[in-house]
């Protein structure tokens, strides 16, 4: 960093002994990069207050002017419900995966073919959500069925597995395990990043003193990479709380708030309720949708930004 | 580059062997019980990928056709027509996203990189954080509002959709660009300073050429990412039959759109709206497939040796 000063001074010391003043070019081309920054600054910003200013009007209508009219609060209330459970069972199915996965990569397959399995991981991000919906509904939900309905006789006991099983596939459980293949390769990423740093003396003094591979990476790996895999975790889950297309087409919603994974009758998100009620939507109707995405955009910022916290709290230490 | 190398010598596997030996049948056997746990881990996470591509292969193959190219779906009811007017939507709406996107993205990286200090390059830093995690269908309807305040309510405009896809692009862009602008050695700044360059024409004639490559790589991977967005569009650029190719006018269908409209408005003819929402998937994963391989071809090609 101060090398990069340094020679910006010393860049601009010659400009100014050659010049006399700086350039035209100089200053032109800084204060462009100037307003690009401030630009991207404005955009951000830009996005708050036409949230906040295109919501406003529904925080403050009366119920019975809004969508099912109930007051704002008791409309996003199970939207809000509906996104932390699909987002939860996400995380759960996918951190413990993706754990493993980046155990695998880093520790345990050949080091010839290591690169190519992360390659692999990572094209799970390259694919379109619409194609995680489609995939849902025809393919993931239909051959969910016989498990649901074995949770349904087996587990039933638990409020979870409550049912009646869904005969589509079209549930909370099928919802959150697609949003977890959908996260699985962010959070299996930076846990990658942080397992593959472990300090060699660590890993090597581990296995010098006679310990098996899983003691050494039990002992070495996993608690140094703890809080990086923390917030990938907590990343991982701000970007299934605000995940549309795949929810939308796979959960089939009725508004129940309830904790049953595998029946019918499932709460929305908030982002699919925007995607199904937008289009046919109008007047203060829309103004609703636009709050309840200011809401979901609360929730996400408050989320990546306690992950980034845990992040900036590690590269401290 | 991994430890792995350790147990993989046979030299100093030995040791820990001989000393695991005896009472340490517990410990190695926990020891494979867990390899091939996280073993079996990896290929379940993997099982998804290969059902997804494979199972999109296949049902998109039969609503693949010359026609699905060449035609535009006005009129059509059930079997016939097309998704030209989608695909030249999804390059017309992505374009103008990567023409907004890229130069304010590159310009700020540069700024981060080479001009930033202090309190303003602290808070783009922290604020390019935030936006990679803005989710989709709020970027949407933040276009939504920007231009309803302007245009009134009910507006839809292609222009509307690469709005809403820039707030996603910018940050992947801005990242990227920032990584390959780091790691440009300073000795080649320091040599132009030397000659008397101006640190402008250091940057556009030293830096960036050395940083090309990669430039033109996160720019790709930056596209292929939003090239697939159904959320922000579906609120932005509306849903529409027919060809409309200007971005200032009226509404613009686009391939992700598309598919989720076959889907959810099948009509009579259920099997052939199928058809082409799978046909449709199918071109999206094959662009971003081929967006993805060009751009490490790219970068291997064309990268620059830095010693």
């Amino acid at each position: 960093m101060s090398q990069v000063d340094t020679t910006t001074n010393a860049g601009q010391l010659l400009a100014a002994a050659s010049g006399g003043r700086r350039r035209l070019g100089d200053r032109v081309f800084s204060r462009t990069a100037v307003v690009a920054a401030v630009t991207i600054l404005a955009l951000l910003a830009g996005v708050a207050i036409f949230l906040i200013s295109e919501g406003y009007p529904a925080f403050t209508a009366a119920a019975s002017e809004l969508p099912e009219g109930k007051s704002f609060l008791d409309y996003v209330a199970p939207l809000a419900f509906g996104t932390v459970l699909a987002s939860a069972i996400a995380a759960v199915v996918a951190v413990p995966l993706a754990i493993a996965a980046a155990l695998f990569i880093t520790h345990i397959a050949p080091p010839k073919i290591a690169g190519t399995l992360g390659y692999l991981v990572d094209l799970l991000a390259a694919i379109p959500s619409i194609i995680y919906g489609l995939w849902g509904i025809f393919v993931l939900g239909p051959a969910a069925v016989p498990v649901l309905k074995w949770l349904e006789e087996k587990l039933g006991w638990i409020p979870l597995f409550e049912g009646p099983a869904s005969a589509t596939g079209r549930t909370m459980l099928v919802a959150g395990i697609v949003l977890a293949v959908m996260i699985l390769p962010i959070v299996s990423a930076i846990a990658r990043e942080a397992f593959a740093q472990t300090p060699r003396k660590l890993t090597e003094g581990a296995q010098a003193l006679g310990a098996t591979r899983w003691e050494m990476i039990r002992m070495t790996v996993l608690p140094f990479g703890k809080s990086s895999v923390i917030s990938g975790a907590m990343l991982g889950l701000g970007r299934a709380l605000g995940e549309t297309m795949a929810v939308t087409i796979i959960l089939s919603v009725s508004g129940a708030v309830s904790f049953n994974l595998i029946s019918q009758a499932n709460p929305s998100t908030i982002a699919a309720n925007i995607a199904l009620d937008f289009p046919e939507s109008s007047g203060l109707a829309i103004n609703a949708l636009i709050a309840t995405g200011l809401v979901l955009f609360a929730i996400t910022l408050v989320t990546n930004m306690a992950a980034r916290a845990v992040i900036a709290r590690q590269n401290h230490e | 580059m991994e430890s792995a190398t350790v147990t993989d010598s046979p030299a100093l596997a030995r040791p820990s062997s001989l000393l695991a030996s005896g009472a340490g049948w517990r410990r190695r056997a926990k020891d494979r019980l867990m390899t091939v746990l996280i073993a079996g881990a990896f290929a379940l996470a993997m099982i998804p990928l290969i059902s997804l591509v494979y199972e999109v292969t296949k049902r998109g193959i039969p609503g693949l056709s010359l026609d699905f190219f060449t035609e535009d779906a006005r009129g059509v009811v059930g079997e016939g027509g097309g998704a030209s007017h989608a695909i030249v939507g999804t390059l017309v709406i992505t374009g103008v996203a990567a023409l907004i996107s890229v130069p304010i993205g590159i310009m700020g990286a540069i700024y981060l990189n080479e001009y930033g200090q202090g309190r303003l390059r602290r808070a783009l830093t922290f604020f390019v954080d935030v936006m990679t995690g803005i989710p989709s269908i709020v970027a949407g309807l933040f276009a939504y509002a920007l231009f309803e305040v302007f245009f009134g309510p009910g507006i839809r405009l292609g222009v509307m959709g690469s709005v809403a896809l820039s707030v996603l692009m910018i940050p992947i862009v801005i990242r990227s660009a920032e990584e390959v602008l780091k790691i440009v050695p300073n000795h080649l700044r320091e040599a132009a300073y030397a000659l008397g360059t101006p640190k402008w024409k250091t940057i556009v004639k030293v830096v960036l050429p050395t940083a090309f490559a990669g430039l033109v790589t996160g720019v790709m991977i930056a596209i292929a990412r939003i090239v697939g967005e159904t959320a922000p569009l579906l609120v932005t650029t509306g849903v529409v039959d027919s060809m409309n190719s200007d971005p200032f006018h009226g509404r613009m269908q686009n391939l992700a759109v598309y598919a989720y409209n076959e889907y959810r408005s099948p009509g009579v003819f259920k099997q052939a709206a199928y058809d082409k929402a799978w046909a449709a998937a199918l071109t999206l994963i094959a662009i971003v497939m081929l967006l993805n391989v060009a751009a490490r071809l790219v970068y291997r090609r064309y990268k620059t040796e830095i010693r």
